[in-house]
């Protein structure tokens, strides 16, 4: 983090940045810019669960959950307002029937190439290509950026991972923007 | 995505979370993770280079095999840029977030027309 805790400054004065580019003092700055009441940063000092993978990738059905804001063209869209609700997408769908909805990022790139939050055809590829054992017949999509995160933990991370349950995964990748 | 990826892994499921910010996913701590340091909305990849969006994945999905740490970050070797000018540029543009609407916010007009129909494939929502 920047000595005075914003963003702008560690980049200022035609300084070249250097390193990753820290979101949170960015993302604090404009929610109190916006008016909104400072957002409560999930930080986990604990050591995180753990469940080593049983097999090795080739055997494994992978599941996929993208938080991008991707939906299929058909379905009701994401709305941007602390929207906790996700989306099916089968895994045979056909790419161009992908659209991209999101109030935190630049879309251009994802309207056009949807594989840049949701890797569809990667992963299908890396399935024919015998990396992976096989895809879950359904991936799982929603917006983040909710405010909440009560409503994550209590609410969308459990009705996830009970999906994802469901499809017997042997592994799941997840992918924010 | 850290607090899906906790819940998921506790229920038995081996997670890997994909970021392009790594001092969110740091704060979160989920079980395993890959930092891509490119632009947001780009977690996976540059558009149109699917062999460069291949080798992105090859690189994070092996930390599957080579992580043995709860809390493990790798940070995947690809860069945006040569210059890397996208992250001043990160920072100059301020705010560029859209009002937060609770309505459906669809990419074009015949999107809205067809899921009005009803006639969306299977599981169009799948609220609480």
């Amino acid at each position: 983090m920047a000595p005075n805790g914003t963003g702008l400054a560690h980049y200022g004065n035609g300084e070249k940045p250097v390193g990753p580019v820290d979101y949170i003092p960015r993302i604090r700055d404009n929610y109190a810019r916006l008016g909104y009441k400072a957002y409560n940063w999930v930080v986990n000092r604990d050591t995180p669960p753990w469940a080593p993978l049983r097999k090795p990738l080739s055997q494994c059905r992978l599941g996929l959950a993208a938080s991008g804001g991707i939906y299929v063209a058909g379905q009701v869209a994401f709305h941007y307002k602390d929207d906790i609700s996700f989306r099916e997408i089968p895994t045979d769908v056909d790419t161009k029937e992908l659209r991209a909805t999101h109030f935190a990022y630049d879309l251009s790139d994802a309207r056009t190439d949807p594989n840049v939050v949701f890797p569809i055809d990667t992963l299908r590829r890396l399935v024919r290509e015998g990396f992976l054992g096989g895809l879950a017949s359904r991936f799982y999509t929603f917006m983040g950026g909710i405010y909440s995160s009560r409503r994550v933990s209590e609410d969308l991370a459990p009705r996830l991972t009970e999906r994802l349950l469901e499809d017997g995964v042997d592994a799941v990748l997840l992918v924010p923007v | 995505m850290g607090l899906v990826a906790r819940h998921a892994e506790a229920a038995g499921i081996p997670t890997l979370c994909m970021t392009s910010a790594r001092d969110i996913t740091r704060a979160v701590n989920p079980p395993r993770a890959a930092f891509l340091d490119f632009p947001l909305g780009h977690t996976t990849g540059k558009p149109h280079e699917p062999d460069l969006q291949r080798r992105i994945l090859v690189e994070a999905l092996s930390s599957f095999g080579t992580m043995t740490a709860p809390g493990s970050m790798k940070e995947l070797p690809f860069r945006w840029s040569e210059d890397e000018e996208w992250k001043a540029k990160a920072f100059a543009e301020g705010d560029d977030r859209t009002p937060r609407h609770d309505t459906p916010q669809y990419q074009n007009e015949e999107d809205r027309r067809r899921a009005e129909q009803g006639n969306s494939p299977s599981c169009p929502i799948c609220r609480s």
